[in-house]
């Protein structure tokens, strides 16, 4: 078993922190790989890219949101409760370099991904300009640490709740109109990425993006995370999961993403009935 | 026995005794074992159709060379442990491979009685040597010699790395199998379905390695979690690589990433190791198509067909670019698909799938081939016949035309020399690979094979690899 060490709930219990021991896993993490976790046997494994990784505590960071039957399970677990299964460090790591002045684009549960890529980034010795985004202020997840490791951070909010009354892609669009930008790093959902991706394509600006296809095995196994990236097939769990965003094809991702969408609905309904009927 | 009802038997002909099955209709709908297996009498009755010939040329049709001859001997005296002895011997795994292996192209493929009559059911007859002791035996351990003190790594649970682990632990060494997913097996867990290999025996075979003290290891990605050198660094001695093929093959048409299309590899995994079938009472979800087609004509392809049915499709095709005659499955798995009612498709090659506006899959447009000149393979090349294209219905398309070398692990190890095609280089004699005290066997080796060729490899290797822990490189 793989316990569970710290837990945090964020956004209103939608989001969940979990630091997880898994020694040899943190010794490896790179910034951008993911896990797989597995909450029992019964469990589905579903792919988390890693928020931190703490080598010398050994513990691993994953946070996510409440979306289905799954992290609605991964929900219940209890410090000092673990996951049946924890496999990883899978996919490649960013390439972490010095390139200029990189905007960091995050959205939602994405911004978690994003904060160890933007502190690599800084790191290396890049100016980090940063964009965080959720629908509203209580959404937000975050930003002090992601403050920490920028030079700039613009939240904005859906609702204007908080900071820029608006999308990421407005803020991103007027820094690139007033200034030189080396390359822009975007993770959050897909039409998200999609559409930092159309703006910083017009701008000519390098885009690597993070994609989290439906996959199994997360080896190169399964091929079911086959992701067409300039026309060309590759698979997420291996060739990335990151990507040079102006390649992907979105559309077909989103379509692939829906999938299993009736059975998943079924299945958290039948989850969220059987859970109210024991409370 | 007098000797003239001894001398009447042997004239009275003794037909192949059929196994009893699960009648197609009922089987087609649950996922239990389709055949039941002999009962002692009829073992018995079968066995005694064997001539006991001098030089048996069954043995030499075995890949691993069980003594054939001798375990059917047993089995015709009535004694079963000595026959699963004698078959423990040469084969640590002959619960799956009695019903796994290609027999009509091995062992049964050269048995003389198949000149003019029907080969003796040597596969029927070593699953029920197998299931007799499972249910009956005392389980017993084998002989363990004294402790060498070396440390033997096995990567991959499936059925090289268990012969590997099983053939080393016995002889001293201190063996931990590594296992990518998150249960032991390999292919014998995600890959073949339960109603042709239940995974309780899949799980007694990994627990009695486990009792002989093979540690099994599971979520080790060996490549990412750890390195080959680091599991020297560690102190292991030797490193067996079993890790099978592993990276799915797709036709690269025109619409093969429309929902509704899987690899063989997903499809299966999904159903077996996840247990999908039993959604939702598990998590993992699993396409139920009304209209499958499965692309493919190995055992993979039957395998997946034959899950698609039992799933609750209305109608199972199978499309396969050759004839009948290439198929490459087992004759058993071919003739128990036409059994449960899966349809065939010869000479039928795809072009492209057809879609809707949701992006899922609702169509295959086919082109009808006709066998040309022999190819490399020395099977007839199918061609193409012009301007014969016709559509086929189907909301679920299973990819099944074989496997590439996954080089998750052989990327990570550069000194580790590849074929072009991706495969590990190895001696044939040993499994030695280029890397000093590593082996490599199976599927990473040959490319897809089967069970008892990866099973072989694994005991060549260990044979190897004792002989190295023993002696030096």
């Amino acid at each position: 078993m793989f316990q569970i060490v710290k837990r945090e709930e964020m956004s209103g219990g939608t989001v969940i922190l979990n630091e997880i021991e898994a020694p040899l896993i943190a010794r490896k993490a790179k910034p951008g790989q993911f896990v797989i976790l597995k909450a029992n046997e019964t469990g589905e494994r579903i792919p988390l890219t890693m928020a931190e990784t703490d080598p010398e505590k050994g513990t691993i960071t994953v946070i996510y949101m409440v979306v289905g039957k799954s992290t609605a399970l991964f929900k219940t677990l209890q410090v000092g409760d673990g996951y049946q299964d924890v496999i990883g460090p899978l996919g490649k790591p960013t390439h972490l370099e010095k390139v200029g002045t990189v905007v960091c684009v995050g959205g939602g549960t994405g911004i978690a991904v994003l904060h160890p890529i933007t502190r690599g980034l800084k790191e290396a010795g890049n100016r980090i300009i940063t964009i965080i985004g959720a629908r509203s202020k209580d959404l937000l997840i975050l930003e002090e640490r992601m403050r920490a490791v920028s030079d700039e951070l613009h939240p904005c909010t859906d609702d204007g709740s908080y900071g820029h009354h608006g999308f990421v892609t407005d803020v991103l669009k007027k820094i690139l109109d007033t200034q030189k930008v080396d390359q822009v790093v975007a993770i959050g959902p897909v039409p998200m990425m999609k559409f930092v991706s159309k703006i910083t394509k017009e701008y000519q600006v390098p885009t690597i993006v993070s994609l989290n296809p439906i996959m199994v095995d997360g080896t190169g196994m399964c091929g079911g995370c086959r992701v067409s990236i300039g026309g060309k097939n590759k698979f997420a769990c291996v060739d990335g999961p990151e990507f040079d965003g102006h390649l992907v094809d979105y559309d077909e991702l989103m379509l692939r993403l829906a999938a299993y969408c009736e059975e998943e609905k079924r299945c958290y309904e039948d989850y969220c009935r059987m859970e109210e009927s024991l409370s | 026995m007098s000797e003239l009802t001894e001398k009447k038997e042997k004239k009275e002909k003794i037909p192949r005794q059929p196994m009893p099955e699960q009648e197609p209709k009922v089987r087609a709908k649950n996922f239990m074992e389709v055949p039941l297996g002999y009962t002692p009498e009829m073992a018995v009755k079968e066995a005694k159709r064997c001539l006991q010939c001098k030089k048996p040329s069954c043995v030499e049709g075995c890949p691993v060379n069980v003594d054939i001859p001798g375990f059917i001997r047993h089995i015709k005296e009535g004694d079963f442990t000595r026959a699963i002895r004698n078959l423990w011997s040469k084969n640590s795994l002959p619960a799956v491979c009695g019903r796994v292996c290609p027999q009509e192209i091995q062992c049964e493929g050269v048995c003389i009685l198949g000149k003019k009559d029907d080969p003796v059911a040597i596969g029927n007859l070593e699953r029920f040597a197998a299931d007799w002791e499972r249910a009956h035996g005392t389980g017993a351990l084998p002989p363990k010699a004294d402790p060498t003190g070396k440390k033997v790594a096995v990567v991959g649970s499936g059925p090289s790395g268990l012969t590997v682990a099983g053939d080393l632990i016995v002889k001293g060494h201190d063996v931990t199998i590594l296992e990518a997913f998150h249960k032991p097996g390999g292919v014998l867990v995600y890959g073949i379905p339960e109603f042709r290999l239940p995974k309780e025996i899949v799980a007694q075979e990994i627990h009695f390695l486990e009792r002989l003290g093979v540690q099994v290891e599971c979520n080790a990605v060996v490549g990412r979690t750890v390195t080959l050198d680091e599991l020297f660094e560690q102190g292991y001695n030797a490193v067996y690589i079993g890790v099978g093929a592993g990276l799915p093959r797709f036709l690269n048409i025109p619409g093969e990433n429309l929902v509704g299309i899987l690899s063989a590899n997903e499809y299966l995994t999904r159903a077996n190791l996840m247990k999908a079938y039993l959604f939702p009472e598990v998590d993992t979800p699993i396409p139920r198509g009304k209209n499958v087609i499965v692309l493919g004509g190995g055992n993979v392809a039957m395998d997946s067909a034959r899950t698609a049915l039992r799933l609750g499709a209305d109608s199972v095709r199978i499309v396969y670019r050759r004839s009948k005659t290439e198929l490459p499955a087992r004759a058993a798995e071919v003739h128990h698909a036409e059994e449960e009612g899966i349809e065939f498709f010869f000479l039928t090659n795809p072009v492209r799938y057809l879609g809707n506006d949701k992006g899922r899959l609702t169509g295959m447009e086919c082109l009808k081939m006709e066998l040309g000149e022999p190819d490399a393979s020395g099977r007839r090349r199918p061609v193409p016949i012009e301007g014969s294209e016709f559509n086929l219905e189907c909301d679920l398309v299973v990819v099944a035309v074989g496997s590439g070398a996954n080089p998750l692990l052989t990327s990570s190890t550069p000194e580790m020399n590849l074929n072009k095609w991706g495969y590990i280089v190895t001696d044939p004699e040993t499994g030695k690979t280029t890397k000093k005290g590593v082996w490599a066997g199976g599927d990473i080796v040959t490319g897809a094979a089967t069970v008892i060729l990866a099973m072989g490899a694994g005991r060549k290797a260990a044979d190897s690899i004792h002989k190295y822990l023993t002696w030096g490189w």
